[in-house]
């Protein structure tokens, strides 16, 4: 028990992409029968480690081991016959295919879908998984699709499994469920790395921990031997507080209201029914909800980006007069004189343009300033470089393309974009999602900032812990509808948790 | 214990931005190399002295001040096909409809010049023209792009079809038009009258297109790069959800654009048939609706960089024709020279782009 084998030994491991280091002579062991945590902040090299690992990359410089014996790995075929697998944060799998014929896609041999559906249900009565191996991927959740992924990996013989922020797209039910499998996995003898941002799953699930900073290595511990705050530490170089801030709303006054909204998607699905609720200036308005409960249709409907059944959202001046913002497109809405900010949940799909550099991106909602054909960059040129120096974004300069920036760095972006146009409602969509613990909080505090200036915030989250200490009160969705709404002060993690899962009402509700 | 496995020969690794000059020698280097792989095939496949086959390229191309008028005049047209092209590749919308465009600006031009040659004084009938032909060449663009904004249709098909229909109306117009009849073309419109034709400027016939491409070049550089417009195409392309959420109408944008494109392309079919032709003809685009697909692709949606892209194309078509006629070569020859040449050209992006990295040889004993 006390000495394991190392399934997985890198050393040296360089890797470069022009002239951004993003691996620097990093050690790292992998051992069977364990879960390893894999911290780092946004732009530490995980996720291009764990890449060279299951061959998509190949490192400049350093060795392999795999099971004590040196290995090339070339590519995810390679890592594959390796007994190495890779879960990717992005789902690589075929909407119109099943969940069997995806996972026996481009394997050697003789099709037998009947036999691969055999087999696939031995994997998943071994671990634990619930998968039908004959539904189609469209028809499947977020949860549904990722479980097809690690059975993927398991089917073609994976032992040493990665994960890339897999409860990123989970509920708290679901991980709970993942964890489960997860722990099942290492008690069978397999060797599974878990790259997360969050640090309680951290503790719940993994038996050690191995940090990387900048792309280095910093070092490993065993998770029972640490703390949060230790760990935090460790990913930041530097000691940081872990309380959100929560100053009082000041003066709160009806700002956005909503009444008896009901949209429905383009496929005929009821996707918010009979929504109503007041969102205050001076607040910060927390919404609740297992993913895909309604929360971007609700957004998008006060941004004007939904087409909504029926129903009104009114945005009431300060002055007390009232627009209506139903039938109107953003630019209308702008038109009006309604400084609305929207921070949306896909960044580079939607809020940004990868391609673009920061100039440009944050031009998007300037553009049309100025009476000429032309445009006019220097204002934003101005902007970007405020933005970067005020949020402390890394790039090597405002005439990057943001898709080169890490996560966290694209959010600070389009955030600082957002906010620069001193908005009077901002709506966030999973505002830190995939975000390190630095730039989460560099988020909240922005986010005070806005509430303290009278800005009417409403804060669509994912993580409980976050919601119930940044909101000042919480409007938790279930299935489209509100099942209620509460004082975040006063309600706790278990209370919302319940509302979340409760359906069309509280009768079922003890 | 330390078995080592064969590490790969070379991996490749992505390139931090190289400085121009670097590019340039890059491309330098692609270019004398297809140079050199041309002269071989030539040597083996023909025994002709490769250096000779090299010359009289030139001489087709440059060879004359008649030869280098022409070459200049076809890198104009070429050039003008790929500049209307490029906005609505730059918007994703895979216009290939080019050719078509240009037919049916090239068919209302010569209607008028037919039609109205009699009827109305000279000036009077350019004016037609050249509203009919651009507002023609605008038709062909906003049908695809009709279907493409309103039921999202698939451009590729429908303008590719729409070339077809051009051709087609050519081909019924020069039976209704054909003089004399029964020889089954259109022959020099207007011949004794001259009507029609687009007037020539400093006493030269070439230089009206080239002009017209310099100036168009310029427009279209400063549309992509610093107009309203050519920022809403650019960001149409990238993402039609960021567009919406700004609130760009990508309706809007997708017509506006393609009627841009198809004017274009229309103004083209005016040039060939008044400028340059004086007759219009089913093959007067001469298939270059598509080359212009692959010199606005070269250039990376440049319109300065299209013009080297261009002139190359061009450049090898004309010294093609010409060592087919010196060396009895057929002319698929130099289609055989020119595909050699563009392999390089555009292989050697990779190089830029990417560097390869050879496996070290002190690396063998490391541990």
């Amino acid at each position: 028990m006390e000495i394991k084998t190392a399934a997985v030994s890198m050393r040296n491991i360089t890797k470069t992409f022009g002239s951004i280091v993003a691996n620097n002579k990093v050690d790292l062991d992998i051992y069977k029968g364990e879960i390893l945590s894999l911290l780092g902040e946004n732009g530490s090299g995980k996720t291009t480690l764990m890449n060279m690992l299951s061959g998509i990359y190949f490192p400049d410089e350093g060795h392999i081991y795999i099971n004590g014996k040196e290995e090339v790995i070339k590519s995810p075929k390679d890592a594959l016959s390796l007994g190495i697998g890779m879960v990717h944060q992005h789902f690589k799998l075929i909407d119109v295919l099943s969940a069997t014929e995806n996972i026996i896609l481009g394997l050697d041999g003789k099709l037998n879908i009947k036999e691969a559906s055999k087999r696939i249900e031995e994997i998943c009565n071994k671990y634990g998984f619930e998968v039908d191996p004959a539904q189609k991927i469209y028809d499947m959740s977020v949860s549904q699709k990722q479980t097809v992924e690690i059975v993927k990996v398991l089917y073609r013989g994976a032992d040493i499994l990665i994960l890339d922020e897999p409860t990123a797209v989970l509920t708290p039910q679901e991980t709970e469920k993942l964890f489960n499998v997860l722990r099942k996995m290492r008690d069978d003898g397999k060797a599974i790395i878990i790259i997360t941002h969050k640090m309680q799953e951290v503790q719940s699930l993994s038996d050690r921990v191995a940090v990387l900073r900048s792309g280095e290595y910093i070092g490993s511990m065993k998770t029972k031997e640490t703390t949060i705050t230790e760990m935090t530490n460790m990913m930041v170089g530097r000691s940081v507080t872990l309380n959100i801030d929560r100053p009082d709303p000041v003066d709160p006054k009806p700002r956005i209201e909503v009444k008896g909204l009901n949209v429905r998607s383009s496929d005929g699905i009821l996707k918010l029914q009979d929504v109503s609720f007041t969102a205050n200036s001076g607040e910060i308005l927390g919404i609740a909800g297992i993913s895909g409960c309604g929360q971007k249709e609700l957004l998008e409907a006060i941004a004007g980006l939904q087409v909504t059944e029926s129903g009104t959202i009114d945005y009431i001046k300060d002055d007390g007069t009232k627009e209506t913002l139903i039938g109107k497109d953003p630019l209308a809405i702008a038109d009006m004189g309604v400084a609305l900010s929207f921070v949306p949940e896909d960044r580079l799909g939607m809020g940004l343009v990868g391609n673009m550099d920061l100039t440009d991106n944050v031009m998007l909602r300037s553009f049309r300033q100025g009476k000429t054909p032309f445009i006019n960059r220097k204002p934003s040129r101005k902007l970007a470089a405020e933005i970067v120096e005020n949020l402390e974004v890394a790039t090597p300069g405002i005439s990057t393309p943001v898709r080169r920036l890490s996560g966290g760095n694209v959010q600070k972006v389009l955030v600082g974009r957002e906010i620069s146009s001193a908005p009077t409602v901002l709506l966030t969509a999973y505002a830190v999602r995939g975000l390190d613990i630095n730039s989460s909080y560099m988020i909240y505090q922005l986010l005070n900032e806005q509430k303290k200036k009278g800005v009417s915030v409403i804060f669509v989250g994912e993580d409980l812990d976050v919601l119930l200490e940044l909101s000042d009160r919480i409007l938790v969705l279930c299935s489209g509808q509100v099942s209620g709404i509460v004082d975040a002060r006063k309600t706790d993690k278990n209370e919302v948790g319940m509302m979340m899962t409760r359906m069309g009402g509280s009768e079922d509700h003890e | 214990m330390n078995e080592k496995k064969k590490e790969p020969l070379f991996h490749i690794v992505k390139r931090a931005a190289i400085p121009w000059q670097k590019a340039l020698i890059i491309r330098a280097v692609a270019i004398i190399m297809a140079l050199i792989i041309c002269a071989v095939v030539t040597t083996i496949t023909t025994g002709i002295d490769p250096i000779k086959v090299f010359q009289s390229i030139f001489v087709g191309a440059f060879g004359s001040a008649r030869k280098t008028w022409i070459t200049l005049q076809n890198t104009a047209i070429l050039l003008l096909i790929s500049l209307a092209l490029t906005p609505a590749f730059k918007m994703k919308f895979w216009n290939i409809g080019g050719e078509g465009q240009v037919l049916i600006g090239g068919l209302a031009a010569a209607a008028c010049m037919i039609c109205l040659g009699s009827k109305l004084p000279n000036a009077a009938v350019i004016v037609c023209m050249i509203i009919a032909s651009l507002v023609a060449g605008m038709i062909w663009g906003v049908i695809p792009a009709f279907f493409k904004a309103k039921w999202n249709t698939n451009e590729t098909l429908s303008t590719l079809m729409m070339n077809y229909i051009a051709t087609q109306l050519v081909a019924f117009y020069t039976i209704v038009w054909e003089v004399p009849k029964g020889s089954g073309k259109i022959g020099i419109i207007n011949q004794n009258s001259n009507v029609g034709w687009l007037p020539q400027l400093f006493g030269s016939k070439y230089l009206l297109t080239i002009l017209v491409a310099v100036i168009v070049t310029i427009f279209m550089y400063v549309y992509l790069n610093y107009s309203k417009h050519g920022y809403e195409i650019s960001v149409v392309g990238e993402s039609e959800n960021t567009a919406r959420y700004i609130g760009i109408k990508v309706e809007k944008v997708i017509i506006r654009t393609m009627l841009l494109s198809g004017a274009i392309c229309g103004l083209v079919g005016l040039l060939l048939v008044g400028g340059i032709n004086h007759t219009v003809t089913t093959t007067i685009a001469g298939g270059q609706g598509f080359t212009a697909v692959l010199v606005s692709w070269m250039a990376k949606f440049n319109p300065l960089t299209m013009i080297f892209s261009s002139i190359l194309i061009i450049f090898m078509d004309r010294g093609a024709s010409e060592i087919s006629t010196s060396f009895g070569l057929n002319h698929s020859y130099s289609d055989i020279l020119t595909g050699i040449i563009l392999f390089f050209i555009i292989g050697c992006e990779f190089f830029i782009s990417y560097r390869l990295q050879f496996r070290k040889k002190d690396e063998k004993e490391g541990q």
